[in-house]
């Protein structure tokens, strides 16, 4: 994907077959009345297989919302979301949770990592929830690539901020979901590590094909994503191909001149 | 800051009304107590008032010393003839004489009318001095010759009218007497369970079989005599077996029983009360210190505004301040709901006491309310010191840890010091000389409050170690008790809620709806419940739930595993409060077993004939001729009694029992000197001791024994054997004598116990003709070797039974305690069960979580009430004689379940606010 072309902004937009994330027509509204506020007014969004998708925008732009309902986190007010061909916008709570389970890893800001769990419990915790085992060989080649292996029977509390995402990245993928969602991933962390973490979630995409979705305000993160997509006041204004920091910048600066 | 400390409490309902109830229910049991006693003292007061109204001076028969309270022995009456020298003095304006007995009223079943252990009073009633007389009538007449009149409450409980005719037993069989009326006591709504039986004077004197005798003259003095003129001058005339005293001295006497008994009730539901306020106190110290652990951040941000240690002390101790008062006044009323439960529970086993409404006195108010406030802000100071400890730094620093507190490194010093002094108050207690009954008491509650304190403080080492053993007897235990449950809880439940908003046929729906239905009729509540509210309100019933299942999770369980570890001093704090209750109830069962065990032996290893003779209540004395009646029986081999009465011997009141010639071919004893020939050798003057007695008193074979009998006649006797008794007891007295001997001395001898050896040994058909012989008595009943035993220890299991409930209101308590530590817990991990959730847990899976560590806890504090009351146990059964250390094994596994079952009931509440959270919100939860 090197152009905007394919992709709907106004879901008016053919679905390529490799979209594993089909979300139709969101809108999302908090609260009531004169104190109702919309935080999606009409978001169509294809998320395509093997690829790194950021969304950025300002706070209050509904960018963590659209992904929380991407996700199957939050339910939407109106609009449908395909979710590896199951429309989850009316799944129990039950259905839900197995189809997260199966079909989506989480990395998140804070890390949320369970202290009590050393680092390798930590990562085959989805897993042990679902009553699972790893394939031979995945979780090892796992924690190689994210750089773990001596670190294995640590607890959370006894790591640094970037090795504990490391961690979730790793608990993240080990169950080789359909899709990743990264809620800020580097929120937390200083420059330097912030740089190692969007290292390891580009070689995942590129490695293994993970499709990724990422939060994000930082635009040397985005510059990682094949695609970006901008939000302003609950719609999509823009969509941007794989960018550098600078030109994802002057997009920006754009349309907060418009 | 006092009003930012309120604030904290409203802002935090649910946690303050979780904590507060360890209070309000340990006050609730201190004034409920005092309700109650004060309401039975009362009620006493009344009865004894109302007894002698309208009498100035008393004339009584007067034993040689005072006689125990054990039925067996009754004050000696007297001759008749002193009522007329009486009438005939100055003073004197009326005299009234009586005779009074034990009468049981024979039910329309041919059985005793008896309600639990209360007396059935017989009595003679004069309606021409009416002055005198206590009772009203309600309906009928008073009695004429054979009749009779029966207290209304009996009455209508057992369907009698006027003009019926009912059996009354007393000295002799059964006498048929016309119910001529019914009577109320004065004002008294109940007297107890008491049956009232009144009769004209001469048909209770030939029913009692005092013939011509007397047992109380009541006197009246002319106006202007005052009651001490009067006694003076009936003191006069007495003849020397007979004593006088005014009117309310005698009332006082008669009390004095009474208010032994209400001082030692009104002590033994306090040290309860204390009890639950003790565990209280345990709940919570944890419940504030989990809090002030989460509300660092506020405390160190009040610091760096400014705020000193003393005002952020102040803020915590005005907030327990407040929640010790409203709980408090919360427990005190509910005090008045439980005074009357208690009445009910004794009832129920029962034990029936006098009720004449319920007083609630100045003193008890003030009682509840100093003690519930005391306990609050005690439990609350070190948590609040801890609190003034956070730096105000923490407010900028995230995942800053509260210091430990300045003694923490002395922690397990401090535990096992404190342990050990508890062990060393409580051996003192147990085996130190010349401490009074009191001192002993003292010694050995605060030495068990210090053992407590000091494994509590220490059980936070131990909790590692135990989660790991309970871990797995947790997951299976849980796992049996789901099976168990399943289809009467969970598959019904499902049922009903498919049935309800399913999607399927409507015939299926229905199907499903009425399944769950009949499986299991109270869900239907609980199910139209959630209709009414989905129908009425926005909510929305979880739906499609998953089919229930009974496996519990091993990925879900084992976290709560961990997290039972994670926070050790906690978990440990949490468990303790169970722990106390467990070490106490487990306590109590070591000595029943320890009680019943020789018991049963003892009774097996004496009692080797076929069938014994007893009261119906198993321990009243039962009429000399019911034996006689007993031994017409066809097929009779043998029949002997033990008699039984009160005496005087080397200066102390003793038990006398006395023995028919033939009791040693009913019976078997080890002799240490003689045989069973001394049974038959007894004659006039002769007696036996067991071995205890006889090396007490340095008796032996030969030696003179001078027994002074209750109407102050001296037995010069003399020892013809020594036994040796089981620790389980004998059914003798400290002296036996023949029962021939007995007869000549005491008044109406009674039977403790006859035992029969039949031929053919226990048949039906020797069982039939038995009870058959013994119809006429029917306060006397035949029972087997095994009846027997059981029938002995059911007073013991009464008693047992109303211990494990006033025992399990400290276990309510500590229920309450996991339930608030849980609920703190979930609320601090909101973030990680957020994220669990958004990963993948589900919430049948949360729930799981939870439960687990719920029960984990509980079964911690199980293991250590458990030891701890089984080492209590062995160090009582060590000092008294006749308990031996039993381990009741069966007890302790049902209090181990139940103990789970505690741990399953609490985290019911956590455990679904814990699966209701919304991933996302958790997520953001700060």
């Amino acid at each position: 994907m090197s152009s905007a072309g394919g992709s709907p902004l106004s879901g008016a937009g053919s679905t390529t077959t490799e979209a594993v994330v089909v979300a139709r027509d969101l809108t999302r509204t908090f609260g009531a009345g004169d104190t109702a506020v919309q935080a999606l007014r009409g978001v169509s969004v294809d998320i395509e297989a093997g690829k790194l998708t950021a969304v950025m925008g300002p706070s209050g732009s509904g960018k963590s919302t659209l992904m929380h309902i991407l996700a199957g986190l939050d339910k939407p007010t109106s609009g449908t979301v395909e979710l590896a061909g199951t429309e989850i916008t009316t799944l129990g709570d039950n259905d839900l949770t197995k189809l997260r389970r199966q079909h989506i890893g989480f990395i998140f800001q804070f890390f949320n990592l369970l202290p009590i769990l050393d680092a390798r419990e930590n990562v085959l915790l989805p897993l042990t929830i679902a009553g699972e085992k790893p394939e031979d060989g995945w979780f090892d080649e796992l924690i190689g690539q994210v750089g773990l292996g001596d670190r294995l029977k640590h607890r959370p509390a006894e790591l640094s901020g970037g090795q504990q995402q490391r961690v979730a990245i790793a608990r993240a993928l080990v169950s080789r979901p359909t899709v990743v969602f990264a809620d800020e991933p580097t929120g937390n962390l200083d420059s330097s590590t912030s740089g190692e973490i969007l290292e390891l979630l580009r070689k995942s995409v590129e490695t293994y094909g993970q499709t990724t979705v990422m939060v994000t305000h930082d635009a040397r993160a985005a510059a990682m994503a094949d695609r970006i997509l901008l939000l302003a006041d609950g719609v999509i204004v823009r969509e941007l191909p794989r960018s550098d920091a600078h030109e994802i910048l002057m997009a920006i600066e754009e349309l907060n001149r418009r | 800051m006092t009003r930012f400390a309120l604030r904290g409490i409203l802002g935090r309902k649910l946690r303050t009304v979780l904590t507060a109830l360890a209070i309000v229910l340990g006050v609730a049991m201190v004034s409920g107590t005092f309700v109650l006693t004060d309401s039975i003292a009362k009620a006493f007061d009344a009865i004894f008032t109302e007894q002698y109204r309208g009498t100035d001076a008393v004339v009584t028969g007067k034993s040689a010393f005072v006689l125990t309270n054990n039925n067996t022995t009754a004050q000696p009456s007297f001759d008749e003839s002193l009522l007329a020298k009486v009438r005939g003095l100055p003073d004197v304006r009326a005299a009234l004489g009586g005779v009074a007995a034990q009468a049981h009223l024979i039910g329309k079943n041919g059985k005793a009318i008896v309600f639990g252990g209360a007396p059935n009073l017989g009595f003679s009633v004069d309606p021409s001095q009416p002055a005198f007389n206590s009772l009203s009538l309600v309906d009928g007449t008073w009695p004429k010759d054979s009749e009779v009149v029966v207290d209304r409450s009996t009455a209508s409980k057992k369907h009698l009218h006027v003009g019926d005719t009912i059996g009354v037993q007393a000295q002799g069989p059964v006498v048929q007497f016309r119910i001529s009326g019914l009577v109320k006591f004065g004002a008294v709504s109940t007297i107890g369970g008491a049956t009232l039986a009144g009769f004209d004077l001469a048909s209770a004197q030939s029913l009692f079989d005092k013939r011509g005798k007397l047992d109380d003259i009541r006197i009246a003095a002319k106006a202007g005599v005052s009651p001490g003129k009067l006694v003076a001058e009936v003191q006069e005339i007495l003849p020397p077996e007979t004593r006088v005293r005014s009117g309310s001295s005698q009332a006082t006497s008669d009390a004095k029983d009474t208010n032994g008994f209400i001082t030692f009730l009104q002590t033994f539901l306090l040290a309860f009360g204390g009890i639950a306020l003790f565990v209280g106190s345990f709940v919570i110290a944890n419940s504030l210190s989990i809090t002030i652990a989460q509300r660092m951040r506020e405390f160190a941000t009040l610091r760096t505004l400014g705020a000193s240690r003393r005002q952020v002390l102040a803020s915590v101790i005005v907030e327990a301040l407040v929640m010790g008062v409203v709980a408090s006044l919360v427990g005190l009323f509910l005090g008045l709901a439980l005074a009357k439960g208690l009445f009910k529970l004794f009832d129920v086993v029962g034990f029936t006491l006098p009720n004449n409404g319920l007083t609630f006195e100045t003193r008890t108010i003030v009682v509840a309310l100093a003690v519930g406030i005391v306990i609050t802000l005690l439990a609350s100071l070190r948590p609040a010191f801890r609190a003034t400890r956070v730096p105000p730094i923490a407010a900028v620093r995230e995942g800053a840890v509260l210091p430990p507190g300045r003694f923490a490194r002395f922690r397990v010093v401090g535990a096992i010091a404190t342990a050990a002094l508890g062990f060393a108050g409580l051996l003192l207690g147990l085996f130190g000389h010349g401490l009074g009954t009191k001192g002993v008491l003292v010694l050995m509650g605060l030495g068990a409050l210090l053992i407590f304190i000091g494994v509590a403080l220490f059980a936070s080492r131990l909790v590692r170690p135990l989660a790991v053993v309970a871990n797995p007897v947790a997951r299976w235990t849980v796992f049996i008790l789901s099976v168990l449950a399943w289809p009467l809880f969970a598959l019904p439940f499902w049922l009903l809620r498919f049935g309800a908003w399913g999607s399927s046929s409507t015939g299926k729906r229905a199907l499903a709806f009425v399944g769950g239905a009949v499986l299991n009729p109270l869900l239907l509540v609980v199910a139209l419940a959630m209709i009414v509210r989905k129908a009425a309100t926005r909510w929305n019933p979880e739906w499609p739930a998953e089919f229930p299942g009974v496996l519990a999770d091993h990925s879900a369980t084992s976290i709560g595993s961990e997290n039972s570890q994670r926070n050790p001093q906690r978990t440990a704090s949490t468990a303790a409060a169970l722990m106390i209750g467990l070490a106490l109830v487990t306590l109590v069962a070591t000595l029943a077993a320890g009680i019943i065990k020789p018991f049963e032996d003892a009774v097996n290893k004496i009692f080797t004939s076929d069938y014994a003779i007893t009261a119906q209540n198993n321990f009243d004395p039962i009429p000399v001729s019911a034996a006689r009646a007993a031994a017409s029986t066809p097929g009779i081999d043998a029949i002997a009694s033990v008699r039984g009465g009160d005496g005087r011997a080397f200066g102390s009141t003793i038990q006398v029992s006395a023995v028919d010639r033939s009791i040693g071919r009913v019976i078997t004893i080890d002799w240490k000197n003689g045989s069973n020939t001394v049974f038959e050798a007894l004659g006039a003057n002769g007696a036996f001791v067991d071995d205890g007695y006889a090396k007490k008193h340095k008796l032996s074979v030969g030696s003179p024994i001078a027994l002074l009998t209750p109407k102050g006649e001296t037995l010069h006797l003399v020892l013809k054997g020594i036994f040796k008794p089981p620790t389980g007891g004998s059914p003798f007295g400290a002296v036996t004598i023949s029962s021939s001997a007995f007869d000549a001395h005491y008044d109406q001898p009674q039977n403790l116990f006859s035992f029969v050896a039949m031929r053919g040994g226990v048949t039906d058909a020797n069982t039939v003709a038995l009870t058959n012989a013994l119809k006429s008595f029917p306060n006397a009943k035949a029972a087997t070797r095994d009846q027997f035993v059981k029938n002995q220890i059911s007073f013991l299991k009464n008693i047992l039974n109303i211990l494990y409930v006033l025992l399990a209101l400290s276990v309510v308590v500590s229920l309450f305690g996991i339930v608030n530590t849980l609920v703190l817990t979930v609320f601090e991990r909101t973030r990680e069960i957020g994220m669990l959730r958004a990963i993948g847990l589900t919430r049948r899976q949360t729930r799981q979580m939870i439960r687990h560590e719920s029960v984990i806890t509980a079964l911690i504090g199980a293991v250590l009430g458990i030891i701890l009351g089984l080492i209590l146990g062995g160090l009582l059964t060590a000092r008294v004689k006749e308990i031996v250390f039993v381990v009741p094994v069966t007890q302790l596994i049902v209090f181990t379940i139940a103990s789970i079952f505690v741990g399953i009931v609490a985290a019911i509440f956590p455990a679904r606010r814990a699966a209701r959270l919304s991933p996302l919100e958790a997520l953001h939860y700060e």
